[in-house]
């Protein structure tokens, strides 16, 4: 007879799914961010003239700023939390250390997808707010091994309370 | 949108890159996005790779980029999805497109297009095969 089949997904990690794995608030978006981010995505192209011309905007668009649909407002740093926390980012068990529970000790981590509602833009002077659901753990064997997935939904809001998308991104650690 | 409403089969205008550092580095600056399987062949290849690849989150903002002129000014993005599938690689040209699956009315008589999109490497490899939802104004 066999014995149990390995998993990858432990009593713990399981009865993590549900809880709230982080809270993050941006910084004001800025028309420099959005310049900055738009110049880098559509490179080697020049931008549409909304992402970067300040004249544009003005005539335009009533001098309303508005990013990019998949521009990160959390990049580099967050208004809360602030300054510079010690947390290993590349860490493939960030997730359940932050959980406060063991990880499955894996040593790669990739992007497997993402699935992001759109409900409304992020303009600059809004402050976002970001808070992230662990959603579901799923593990599947492949070209690099017994992969983990791991699927976690985060819902942002702006500083009016208007939610502004609903993201699912998924990870695959290996 | 242009003055044509969309059409079930229409194809979205194809925009191409050729992926490398230059590129990788611009966006690793706007998305703090310094992972080492992103800078250096050898972490690439540590973790199974042929060498260092781009972002999945750039092949993202690329596919975005293309539902962005399918939807103008007047237009709305309102759903994207996309699973990453292959790492894109430094020379090999990236195509990103899309088609329309389907056209229909919502109760506010906003125009709902259905989309497969996708990013794809010169050999036809799918990096980004994904799908998307945008919508235009109701057309009176």
């Amino acid at each position: 007879m066999s014995g149990p089949a390995l998993t990858l997904v432990s009593e713990a990690m399981t009865a993590a799914i549900g809880s709230e794995v982080s809270r993050r608030v941006s910084f004001p978006i800025s028309p420099s961010d959005i310049r900055k981010w738009a110049i880098a995505v559509y490179y080697p192209r020049h931008p549409p003239a909304r992402y970067w011309d300040a004249e544009y905007v003005e005539r335009e668009l009533g001098g309303r700023w508005v990013a990019p649909q998949e521009f990160n407002p959390f990049a580099w740093m967050t208004a809360n939390p602030s300054g510079f926390p010690e947390v290993d980012r590349l860490d493939p068990d960030l997730l359940e250390k932050t959980l406060g529970i063991p990880g499955p000790g894996l040593r790669y981590q990739l992007n497997g997808g993402l699935d992001v509602e759109y409900h409304g833009d992020l303009v600059a002077g809004d402050v976002i707010t970001a808070v992230r659901v662990l959603e579901s753990y799923a593990e599947r064997s492949g070209r690099l091994g017994q992969m983990l997935f791991t699927t976690n939904r985060e819902t942002w809001t702006n500083q009016r309370g208007e939610t502004v998308q609903v993201r699912r991104q998924t990870g695959i650690r290996y | 949108m242009s003055a044509t409403p969309p059409e079930v089969g229409q194809e979205l205008p194809v925009l191409t890159w050729t992926p490398g550092f230059d590129v990788w580095n611009r966006f690793a600056a706007v998305n703090d996005e310094f992972v080492p399987i992103h800078m250096d062949d050898e972490a690439g290849r540590e973790a199974g790779y042929p060498a260092a690849f781009g972002m999945g989150y750039l092949q993202w903002s690329w596919a975005h980029n293309v539902l962005r002129e399918f939807v103008g000014e007047e237009g709305r993005i309102d759903r994207v999805q996309g699973s990453f599938r292959a790492p894109s690689l430094k020379g090999v040209e990236v195509s990103a497109g899309g088609r329309v699956t389907s056209v229909s009315q919502d109760d506010t008589g906003r125009v709902v297009c259905e989309l497969e999109i996708w990013t794809r490497a010169a050999d036809g490899v799918p990096l980004l095969p994904g799908s998307a939802t945008v919508s235009f104004p109701a057309r009176h």
